[in-house]
């Protein structure tokens, strides 16, 4: 039956749909489906995740906006407390800014904020790692690229990634070096592959394992590194409030008994922060040959 | 401690240590049964594996999770220890029955001197005030044939080297007088050369002592030379026993035969070392006849479809085989 | 040894000239202190008279020539704001910043190594899977929220502790603390509990992977061999082959500690260094951040040097290498 098939080359819609079933079949997948907590943590992403994506349709209100802001309706408690709407549900704040509302667009910011620093310290911390690591010296030239690229970013993002990046640039590196003397490397050397085709084909893959986990975390590392400097007044501006920011400005109000202001978005905080460990440990324990 | 030579100090029968894993049950021990009287050396011989080490952890109370003593007993001096809590067992371990481990590279706490590790020992099982307790360690260290045994008491483990380690092991195992010395590969992690001394070692202390040693081991040659009877294990289970010298010179049992011919010894003038084919299967997907049967020169459809029981057979002797080798003499 | 110690000095030294560099760097590219200096209707001429003081009318290289010599001086300059020596003024601040810091590292040790061994021990009971989630929500939570929950509760609702502030305090060995009377040390328990929940919640953790790690190892197992009682174990042979590792992370988390506190002071208006270099900042008050980051540079370096030692004292294992 097989032989009258005309033997078409496999869609990439398929060979993408084959991955995921590996990938379902793997050791990976199926201790995922076993540890609760790693469960737990993905349940509580994802659920970050599309409310950052949905954003705009979860609130009545855009707390930006400041025409759709009406300050006598300023300082209402969350609703289940007396003198509280069910139109605010956790609240408003001084401006008479929907508590909720501003959870979620500040969500954006700080989940931007934190996945970009991320991003940008994989690739300034793994490239110069993977450099440093199979070349030894001529950084220099690399080190000065990067220095123009961080002129051109926000401030914040230069602060977190010119921290982020070490961690990532002390790992790699000493894999790549652990890597570098392999034989399958030494064979690829001999056959007359460049460095960099060398690098990016046989050694990136083998150190990638110890830098996803570490991304995983870093995330939410940086979402309160951000929250801790937007608290301290050095953070994002304050027209686009992220999590930390609204803490603060809460902070001003709480010793009049205005705990909501501040209390909301904290926990928020600290319920994403969570969901992030609680995967990244759970990575970590998977990927990681040693604890096996 | 005036024990008759006949009266065994330890009793073991029937023990089943099993293994809980997501994997299934891994029979570690399988109905391993002997006795050992005072003075006297038991070998435990076996392949890699085989659930050697397992016999002597049961008995020390010290089989990590997931595993259990599942059945059996082990009756020490009267009492069976596989009844005992951990409680009642501290005060057995170390004092009564004593264990050498395999590696001295990591048996020993890298951040304690010698002498801290040896006097706890005499600190947790006897009365004796700090001065005595120096006294006989210094005297201990000695015995074990540690040069300048004073100033090593202040020594760190990674001073040592693998074969003097070992002799502090050997000392601090020794040092509470235990009645009962286990044993556990001993002199694997060390040189050839070493090897023999420490043996020597081990055989004049419990000599000395009228200690009962078990020695636990895959090397066959080695425990030929020491032992009074052998218990020739094979995936947890007892293929043979018998007095030391009856073995050796007539094994029963084709694997007993296989182990015997692989040590290169016996084997001077051939041109090749004969090997025992294949591996040791895995253990938690165990063949539903013999174990060895896979292996086995001798073997036929009745060994893969039954397990052999153990048979006594002269001189307090016994095998486990449904074609068992010609006994010679 | 000695000559581990001698290198590791020098390389105290250089890190102490690079952060120099930085600092610097960093002062001249983040505006111009001159009209901090000189009054709001200064003319043209005073302007230039006080940018010839300040040195700033000379080449980066010879500004910086100045500022490195009058540091190996031990001039650091003076507060715009105070008009005093910025060193000065930072010292008077540490007991404060040191108060709070210490007793917060002491709570945290206290519940965490107890705690760890435990979880570390039996790392399948109920028990240990409560304290691995409560460590991972204190990882999680932003320490200064948690001090203004803290302020809210203990503070604004149950009026137990003093929201903010210091208390009174008693001048010992030069310096002014606060914890050897009632009254001072009520000031000092919010701030101090804000500031360990975090290291808590992170040494906790380490110390479970690290005793896990710890009892795997064949020595455990000789140790019981012996007839030791397991707490006996646990603590001798296993505490402290596990602390090793922790006394490295304690240098490391040195860092974090002074962030925290910063944040920490903030919230509480603790009057400590932290607090100090934020209202500097605000202020620009540029002497006392260089002085506040230099001297945060040397605390650093020479904590780290000190984990050096510690470690040599500890391992036996070291000093022979």
């Amino acid at each position: 039956m097989a032989a009258n098939m005309p033997a078409a080359p496999p869609a990439p819609q398929r060979s993408l749909q084959r991955s995921w079933q590996r990938f379902l079949a793997s050791e990976l997948a199926h201790n995922w489906r076993r540890s609760a907590s790693a469960i737990a943590g993905s349940i509580i992403i994802l659920g970050f995740v599309v409310m950052v994506t949905a954003g705009p349709y979860l609130t009545a209100q855009n707390p930006y906006d400041v025409r759709q802001l009406d300050i006598m309706e300023a300082f209402k408690p969350p609703m289940w407390l007396e003198g509280g709407a069910f139109q605010y549900i956790l609240g408003t704040d001084q401006q008479g800014r929907d508590v909720w509302a501003s959870i979620v667009y500040g969500s954006r910011i700080s989940l931007f904020i934190g996945l970009a620093a991320m991003l940008g310290s994989v690739l300034i911390g793994a490239t110069l790692g993977l450099v440093a690591g199979f070349y030894g010296g001529r950084l220099d030239a690399v080190i000065m690229r990067i220095a123009d690229i961080q002129l051109s970013f926000p401030s914040v993002l230069i602060a977190l990634v010119s921290v982020g990046w070490v961690v990532y640039a002390r790992t790699v590196r000493g894999a790549t070096l652990r890597e570098k003397n392999r034989e399958y490397v030494q064979a690829a050397r001999v056959s007359g592959l460049p460095n960099h085709k060398i690098i990016l084909k046989h050694v990136l893959p083998n150190v990638l394992t110890p830098l996803i986990v570490i991304a995983t975390i870093q995330v939410g590392t940086f979402i309160l590194i951000e929250a801790s400097l937007s608290f301290l007044g050095v953070g994002v501006p304050i027209t686009q409030p992220s999590l930390g920011l609204l803490i603060k400005n809460g902070f001003d109000v709480l010793f009049s008994g205005l705990w909501w202001i501040s209390v909301f978005p904290g926990l928020f905080i600290m319920l994403v922060v969570f969901g992030i460990n609680l995967l990244g440990d759970f990575l970590r324990d998977e990927l990681n040959p040693r604890l096996k | 401690m005036t024990a008759q030579t006949d009266a065994p100090l330890l009793r073991v029968r029937g023990l089943k240590t099993w293994f809980h894993t997501f994997g299934g049950v891994v029979k570690a021990v399988d109905g391993v049964s002997f006795d050992l009287s005072p003075g006297k050396i038991l070998g435990i011989v076996g392949e890699s594996g085989g659930g050697k080490s397992m016999v002597g952890f049961s008995i020390m109370g010290l089989v990590d999770r997931p595993g259990r003593i599942e059945a059996g007993e082990i009756i020490f001096d009267g009492r069976d220890l596989a009844r005992l809590d951990d409680d009642a067992m501290q005060a057995v371990r170390g004092r009564q029955i004593a264990m050498i481990f395999q590696d001295p590279m990591t048996a020993l706490n890298p951040l304690y001197t010698i002498g801290n590790q040896l006097e706890e020992m005499l600190t947790l099982h006897t009365d004796l005030g700090p001065q005595a307790r120096r006294a006989r360690c210094i005297e201990m260290l000695a015995e074990v044939g540690i040069p300048q045994p004073e100033a090593r008491l202040g020594a760190y483990p990674h001073q040592f080297s693998g074969g003097m380690r070992q002799r502090v092991v050997i000392a601090i195992a020794m040092i509470a007088e235990p009645r009962l010395l286990i044993a556990d590969e001993p002199t694997t992690a060390l040189d050839v050369t070493i090897q023999a001394q420490l043996l020597r070692l081990m055989k004049a202390q419990v000599e000395q002592r009228r200690t009962a040693l078990i020695l636990i081991t895959h090397d066959l040659a080695a425990v030929s030379q020491m032992a009074d009877r052998i218990v020739v294990l094979y995936c947890g289970r007892v293929v043979e026993i018998g007095a030391s010298a009856a073995l050796i010179a007539s094994p029963r049992h084709p694997y007993t035969r296989g182990l015997l011919d692989s040590i290169p010894a016996s084997h001077q003038g051939r041109s090749r070392l004969p090997q025992i084919p294949g591996t040791v299967p895995d253990i938690r997907k165990l063949p539903p006849g013999c174990s060895f049967a896979p292996r086995c020169p001798r073997a036929a459809e009745r060994c893969r479809a039954e397990v052999p029981e153990l048979t006594a057979a002269a001189g307090g002797s016994a095998f486990a085989c449904h074609f068992p080798l010609e006994a010679s003499a | 040894m000695f000559g581990h110690l001698i290198k590791r000095f020098i390389q105290m030294i250089f890190v102490l000239w690079i952060v120099s560099v930085l600092v610097f760097v960093m002062m001249s590219f983040t505006g111009d202190p001159t009209f901090m200096m000189v009054p709001l209707d200064a003319t043209d001429e005073q302007i230039e008279q006080a940018r010839r003081i300040l040195g700033l009318d000379q080449s980066h290289l010879v500004q910086y020539w100045r500022f490195l010599t009058n540091l190996l001086q031990g001039d650091f300059g003076r507060s715009f704001v105070f008009r005093q020596p910025a060193l000065q003024l930072i010292m008077e601040r540490l007991p404060a910043t040191l108060e709070i810091v210490f007793l917060a590292m002491i709570m945290a040790l206290v519940v965490a190594i107890p705690l760890g061994v435990y979880a570390g021990a039996y790392p399948q009971r109920a028990g240990s899977r409560a304290l691995m989630a409560g460590s991972l929500i204190g990882i999680s939570l932003p320490g200064f929220w948690l001090g203004m929950v803290l302020i809210f509760i203990f503070a604004v609702k149950l009026q137990m502790f003093p929201s903010s502030g210091r208390g009174p305090t008693e001048m010992i060995w030069g310096m002014r603390l606060s914890f050897l009377s009632w009254e001072g040390f009520r000031h000092l328990i919010l701030p101090a509990v804000t500031l360990s929940v975090g290291t808590l919640a992170i040494l906790m953790s380490i110390i479970r992977a690290e005793m896990m790690e710890v009892l795997r190892q064949d020595y455990i197992k000789f140790a019981r061999a012996k007839g030791a009682a397991n707490r006996f174990v646990l603590f001798k042979h296993g505490l402290k082959n596990a602390l090793i590792p922790l006394i490295t992370v304690f240098g490391l988390m040195l860092g974090d500690l002074i962030a925290f506190a910063t944040l920490t002071e903030t919230i509480f208006a603790w009057p400590g260094i932290g607090k100090l270099l934020v209202d500097s900042i605000y202020r620009g008050d540029r002497p006392v951040i260089v002085v506040y980051l230099m001297f945060v540079a040397f605390l650093f370096v020479v904590v780290n040097f000190l984990v050096d030692v510690a470690y040599a004292l500890i391992d036996p294992r070291i000093k022979v290498s």
